[in-house]
């Protein structure tokens, strides 16, 4: 079967990265459209009729989002583009940037079109420091052909692109830690509301945006908002990228329709598991996403189908576990990853992810008690729902899951021990 | 005050504040600056930096102890950073980095005793698909294994750039 593709299409062409190549393969063409001949509010129409969600974790409907950034303010208005991929699992936008960077350009100054800005920040996670460089070119390409800066294509419309790395906080991927850090301070995420989109970046309106988000926003003006949504679902529309990994025959990035089997992306598209291995668990939507039994992957990758089996499409990152992976391990990784970049200003979060960190520590080097168990779900729910981003949240039904789904496998391991 | 940035750093430090209505937005760009420059961040580097940006020093603290990409002490010329999360973890991490700390003599954490090499582990660090995966100063190297690893270190030890 052959999907279209909006995003990787034209990948394989060589130095895609390069303007006069996107250019070559209707590149800026959607841009031309958008400031040429479109009013921002019809453009916001079409995002909106589009009904894309989010690709970053939360799946919030862009055009709704825009929606609520006021139109008439004497405060200036910024675009904060989420490059921060820290939830693990994932790498799509990593590809994107890499591959194509001018398709998220061209998204960027449409939408600060659209919305009304001047300014612009790309902010991109630390470790990511040549796909940096290579965005610093593709920005400087686009100011040299007057895409960007002052008066851009003679329509009085002028915006700046600037990237800025983060250091190495997953929590600055969370919108109000990115504000904070793109201010220069600890990633700490903001009490909510105010929202971003009234008071963001320098308590100005703020739209926060991730990659692969606004990569969809050319095609949907080249195509309009109805055609959008038939490449997906009536109400997430559009096609994803999944970022594949873990005991799976072909990693990588697959790009499909939203609403795509989660059990056909893995053994048709990815190819099943590595040689000689069974499917064990699946974890849908990076390493937050509660994680699913082998039994429950029968099921269409959209937010809304993902939400009702308790679990996330998240940032659409599927983590392939094998029959051999013991799933105390499992729930290690993850308890220690929470513990690791828990921000620590709500105490829950800061104190929680510790104390599991620690439990489960003994847990997997044999010294576990089977009250551990229900140690660990005590603490869970104590984190759930009392911190003030989602992070809490996250760490909380993460563990739950492995525990409930799991819960005979690992008493047997603290009995088996003994 | 002896310490200062050189003047191709100046430069950009100037072009870097510009790109912000607010100067401390610059924190994060310039203290990355400032390890290329002095290795890492110490008490000296901190109050330079505070100084250039008009804000107090302890402003400057809270972030270097914050990101875990700064560092507060010397890093080896090469730091190895071996991710442990899920996917490279499902792909024997583990073995991975005890092979490297067999190899360089160093538990991670630690620093080789000619400051050549420094070994971490980290979490996700984006490119699962070629787990397992590693970063080496910005260099990133995947679908690893023990014949690889001797490859990749054989050239680093012998790299007399030094």
């Amino acid at each position: 079967m052959i999907e279209e593709k909006l995003i990787t299409k034209n990948l394989e062409v060589e130095n895609l990265y390069k303007i006069e190549i996107y250019q070559k393969y209707n590149g800026y063409q959607a841009l031309k459209k958008a400031l040429l001949q479109m009013t921002p509010n019809q453009i916001l129409e079409e995002v909106k009729k589009a009904n894309l969600r989010g690709r970053g974790g939360a799946g919030f409907p862009a055009g709704v989002k825009w929606s609520f950034v006021p139109k008439h303010t004497n405060k200036p208005k910024y675009l904060c583009v989420n490059a921060d991929e820290g939830e693990p699992g994932t790498f799509k936008d990593r590809f994107i940037m890499t591959n194509n960077p001018h398709l998220l350009i061209e998204g960027i100054i449409i939408t600060c079109y659209c919305v009304g800005i001047h300014t612009a920040y790309i902010y991109i996670r630390g470790e990511y420091e040549h796909v940096a460089q290579r965005l610093e070119g593709a920005v400087q390409e686009a100011y040299q052909n007057n895409y960007l800066g002052k008066n851009i294509l003679n329509t009085g419309f002028s915006l700046n692109l600037y990237i800025h790395r983060g250091a190495g906080a997953y929590i600055c991927g969370e919108e109000t830690a990115l504000l904070e850090s793109l201010e220069g301070k600890r990633g700490h995420p903001r009490l909510k509301p105010p929202f971003p989109a009234s008071v963001g970046l320098y308590k100005c309106p703020t739209v926060i945006n991730n990659v692969e988000t606004l990569s969809n926003i050319p095609v949907i003006v080249l195509k309009g908002g109805e055609w959008f949504v038939k490449k997906g679902l009536p109400k997430d529309g559009g096609t994803r990228l999944f970022s594949i990994s873990g005991s799976i025959k072909n990693p990588g990035i697959y790009e499909l329709p939203t609403g795509t089997n989660l059990k056909d992306i893995i053994f048709n598209y990815a190819g099943g598991l590595k040689e000689g291995r069974e499917l064990k668990a699946v974890i849908p939507g990076g390493l937050s996403a509660p994680i699913l039994k082998a039994d429950e992957i029968d099921i269409p990758m959209d937010c809304e189908s993902i939400m009702n089996i308790n679990s996330m499409l998240g940032s659409s990152a599927i983590i392939v576990i094998d029959n051999e992976t013991p799933i105390i391990h499992v729930l290690k990784i993850i308890v220690n990853f929470y513990a690791h970049e828990s921000c620590g200003q709500c105490t829950p979060c800061r104190n929680g992810t510790w104390w599991m960190k620690n439990i489960v520590k003994r847990i997997y080097e044999g010294h576990g008690k089977l009250r551990d168990i229900d140690n660990l779900l005590r603490i869970a729910d104590n984190i759930y729902g009392k911190t003030l981003c989602p992070m809490g949240d996250a760490a909380s039904m993460a563990v739950q899951a492995v525990l409930e789904k799991f819960r005979e496998e690992i008493e047997n391991y603290i009995q088996g021990r003994k | 005050m002896s310490l200062n940035f050189s003047s191709k750093a100046k430069v950009q430090i100037k072009e870097i504040i510009k790109r912000y209505p607010e100067k401390q937005s610059a924190l994060l760009p310039i203290l990355h600056l400032a390890q290329k420059e002095f290795g890492y961040i110490n008490n000296e580097v901190e109050k330079l930096v505070a100084e250039i940006l008009e804000i107090k020093p302890i402003k400057v603290r809270e972030v270097v102890t914050f990101y875990t990409m700064f560092y507060q002490k010397p890093i080896g010329k090469y730091h190895i950073k071996v991710c442990k999360n899920i996917s490279c973890s499902l792909h024997g991490a583990e073995n991975l980095i005890n092979y490297i700390s067999k190899k360089l003599g160093i538990k991670v954490g630690e620093i080789t005793q000619d400051q050549k090499f420094t070994l971490s582990t980290v979490e996700c660090i984006g490119a699962c698909e070629h787990a397992p995966c590693m970063q080496i100063n910005s260099e990133y190297y995947g679908n690893l294994d023990e014949k690889k690893i001797d490859l990749i270190l054989e050239r680093l030890t012998n790299n007399t750039n030094d």
